[in-house]
């Protein structure tokens, strides 16, 4: 049958077709939706889980892949640091059954961190990765990477980007999947248990393969030559590639594209490479197909000139697009014009459109009561990962540092060492407390920090798109299950007060955190309110325009997008207000009503 | 058929339904289709697109700037944004009302609307009158589809998206849609007459 799917889907599909009997990952756009079309389509004999973080889903695979069956991990790029640990040992001692990692690397960067590449990440642990062109190619490609990991034994990385994993296209799956049983874990500690001898003899080994596979990725018909016999060429790959052919650029020269950027396949960019002089490389993120050729003009005495990013021709930062594609092939072939466009330059000034948080967003009413308990104080907020990042936005103002998941915790921890008079405030999301928060926070335990812990529990993993986690009572399987319960969590670790607070009760917010901030220690105040997307309540607010004075302080103290100002008085728009009431708490004269309980 | 469709508007408006329905309508008429969504943060308020390339030999997933034969904007300002995916001589269907900026003060949109009446031919709307009849203006994407294929820029027939509304739609809001379809290709038609 014919499935309309995103790329991720059909990374989905891919993998179901190929047999696989585990699955399991940590969302992260542009990644979340594989996970979420395994569950979708039949998938009986198939483990399906959201793991705590990515390392967890690494190794929980590993286990699968040892016992012969094939396993697939998913993530976004940043998520392989995170799973690096276990990634790297593991690309020493190999797998039985096939294992493919697929990490979503994201140019932009459209909703990351970074502009990391994965591409690197398979050069530096040894093992091979395959680059997907687009959904069509992600469907058949993912299957390919499972046979090589089988064939080599080795874990085997996929790295779509983001305008993979997005756009949607047609694939032919069949009606339905047998995941294909492993034949159980043959215990064999010399095979299965990584020592200083069994890593020397092992990386001998891979080195050794790793030629292999370079000639085996030199006849994979992925890697293609197009276009006639000139002394121009352009090297790509990925999405890239689309963006280059959209523009007709093997009509100018010669297209090479290059789908598995590790082992290089060497004999083929050699041959891809007879006669030309010149070579343009078009890729996102990293310069590596260009380091590569590089190196192989140096080991051939190639008598080509090379250029890219190195030489400054291509940005280093940012998206790769048709415009920009089409923009350096005809600069470096002379060639065809881009098509006509309206001209623009003279458009009047557009608002920026920064993302917010929702109206009746919980976590708006948890920095709000946090900023107005530490009114005059000196006092830091470390931020986190997740939309409650978004809290740093004016007029919120209260996220001053961010840096990966779970930092926050431990950076409060620091700031508090070099600087004990402040107070200092660590905010975490529910999802980002299990995933690497709580080592945070025995850390902070242990070492005797004072801080305010403040977990921003939202019932769901939000910003990805709402995928359950361990405090929310449901797994992939679907089966309900017993919630960890994050407030004994802490109270195990040691934490002395662990206070849940509702923070939409704006006064009784406030107090509760002056109080804390009086007394010693690592104290947390779980603010429990779920997400507005996951359980929308009916009520609604309303201005009583007859009693608004216009101040405005609704509008400047909180930035919720339901407000807005018409004709001097404060307006609520009804198709985005969800009744959380925070604006009634503020408002100076009592115009605003309607919240639930009234 | 090939025709590239740049839809836009502002998180939270309901893009990705209309995407959603005249993508699978154009793949019901025997069409080729690919399709790209914006997806993560920006739907948060951000500024969203869905690019809609009917036909082979699209290669790109992102329409190429001066490719689509029709731009649906769900909002002024992001009509403008886009404006440079439009080709000359193409379409855009623009919503009038605007939709400010999260936590600050809105902005005008007649310069915006000036400004893209100059630049291209343009069906103008306003959301908050045409969905004043239906009680929500969550019935705009559904609204502005049907103004598209009233007004013939879309290629695709009246009787397929129906049946997408159909099928796309949870079932106790498909007669409503239904008529909010049938409302927007009424305007549609009148505008294409007009035009
Ligand atoms: C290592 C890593 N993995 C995954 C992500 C993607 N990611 C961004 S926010 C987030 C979780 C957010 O959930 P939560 O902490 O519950 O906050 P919420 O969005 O619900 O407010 C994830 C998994 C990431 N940024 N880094």
């Amino acid at each position: 049958m014919k499935e309309y799917v995103m790329g991720n889907g059909a990374i989905a599909l891919g993998s179901l077709k190929a047999g696989v009997g585990l699955v399991a990952g940590y969302p992260g756009t542009p990644s979340s939706e594989i996970i979420e079309t395994v569950a979708k389509y039949p998938h009986a004999g198939v483990h399906l889980e959201w793991s705590v973080n990515e390392k967890a889903a690494l190794e929980v695979a590993a286990a699968a892949a040892y016992s012969g069956v094939r396993a697939m991990v998913t993530m976004k790029q940043v998520g392989l640091n995170v799973a690096s640990d276990p990634l790297m040992s593991l690309a020493y001692v190999g797998v039985k059954g096939g294992m493919v990692i697929v990490s979503a690397d994201d140019p932009g960067p459209i909703s990351s961190q970074t502009e990391q590449d994965t591409r690197r990440f398979a050069d530096f642990a040894r093992i091979p990765v395959f680059d997907p062109a687009s959904p069509e190619e992600a469907y058949e490609m993912i299957q390919d990477a499972f046979a090589c990991s089988e064939k080599y034994a080795t874990p085997v990385l996929f790295r779509p980007t983001t305008r993979v994993c997005h756009a949607y296209a047609s694939v032919e799956v069949p009606e339905s999947f047998t995941a294909r049983a492993g034949d159980g874990f043959v215990r064999d500690s010399k095979r299965w248990v990584i020592f200083p001898r069994l890593s020397y003899i092992n990386h001998g080994r891979i080195e050794e393969r790793n030629v292999q596979i370079g000639k085996d990725f030199s006849a994979y018909a992925r890697n293609t030559v197009e276009g006639t016999a000139a002394e121009k060429a352009i090297v790509t790959s990925g999405v890239s590639y689309a963006y280059v052919k959209e523009h007709g650029a093997e009509e100018q020269c010669r297209l090479i594209r290059i789908a598995t950027a590790f082992p290089f396949p060497e004999d083929f960019a050699r041959k891809a490479l007879d006669g030309v002089k010149e070579v343009l490389c078009i890729e996102e993120l990293s310069p590596y197909i260009e380091e590569q050729l590089l190196k192989l003009a140096g080991r051939y005495h190639l008598d080509i000139r090379i250029s890219g990013k190195l030489d400054g021709t291509v940005p280093h930062n940012g998206e790769m697009s048709a415009e920009l594609a089409g923009r350096l092939t005809d600069a470096f072939t002379g060639g065809i014009a881009l098509p006509e466009c309206i001209d623009t330059a003279d458009a009047p000034a557009l608002p920026a459109r920064p993302p917010v948080l929702c109206a009746g967003c919980p976590h708006r009413a948890s920095f709000y009561a946090v900023k107005q308990a530490m009114k005059g104080r000196r006092a830091f907020f470390c931020g986190d990962i997740g939309c409650y990042t978004l809290g740093n936005a004016m007029p919120l103002d209260m996220v001053d540092t961010c840096l990966c998941m779970g930092a926050g915790i431990t950076m409060a921890q620091g700031l508090y060492h070099v600087d004990p008079d402040a107070v200092c405030f660590a905010f975490v999301g529910d999802s980002t407390f299990f995933a690497s928060g709580m080592t945070g926070v025995v850390n902070a335990v242990y070492n005797e920090a004072d801080m305010i812990l403040c977990v921003l529990d939202n019932s769901t993993t939000a910003m990805t798109g709402h995928q359950p986690h361990p405090g929310t009572g449901r797994n992939m399987m679907g089966n309900i299950v017993d919630k960890v319960d994050i407030a004994k969590v802490l109270e195990g670790i040691g934490v002395k007060r662990v206070v849940t607070a509702d923070p939409l009760d704006l006064q009784a917010s406030v107090s509760l955190i002056r109080e804390l901030a009086e007394e010693k220690g690592v104290k947390a105040v779980i603010f429990k309110s779920p997400c507005i997307a996951i359980s929308r309540p009916d009520s609604k607010c309303a201005v009583d325009s007859s009693k608004c004075i216009g101040c405005q302080k609704c509008i400047r103290e909180i930035g919720c997008p339901a407000l807005t100002m018409i004709g001097g008085k404060a307006v609520i728009d009804a198709d985005l207000c969800t009744g959380c009431g925070l604006c009634a708490q503020i408002c100076p004269v009592g115009a605003i009503g309607g919240k639930k309980d009234e | 058929m090939n025709k590239d469709i740049l839809i836009c508007g502002v998180g939270g408006q309901g893009t990705v339904l209309a995407s959603k329905i005249i993508a699978a309508a154009a793949m019901e008429e025997g069409n080729a289709v690919h399709s790209a969504e914006t997806i993560g943060m920006a739907q948060r308020g951000g500024s969203v697109t869905s690019h809609v390339r009917i036909g082979e030999g699209a290669y790109s997933p992102l329409i190429p700037h001066g490719s689509a034969e029709l731009l649906l904007a769900f909002e002024p300002a992001e009509a403008v944004r886009n404006l440079s995916y439009l080709c000359p001589g193409g379409t855009a269907v623009v919503n009038t009302s605007v939709v400010a900026p999260a936590g600050s003060a809105s902005y005008d949109g007649e310069p915006m609307r000036a400004y893209l009446e100059k630049k291209c031919r343009c069906i103008f709307v306003d959301s908050e009158e045409v969905c004043r009849p239906f009680g929500s203006v969550r019935f705009f994407n559904i609204i502005i589809t049907g103004i598209a294929a009233g007004a013939g820029v879309l290629g695709i027939s009246r009787e397929t998206l129906t049946e997408q509304i159909r099928r796309r739609v949870k079932p106790k809001f498909v007669e409503e849609n239904l008529k909010a379809f049938a409302a927007g290709y009424e305007i549609g038609s009148g505008a294409s007459r007009q035009v």
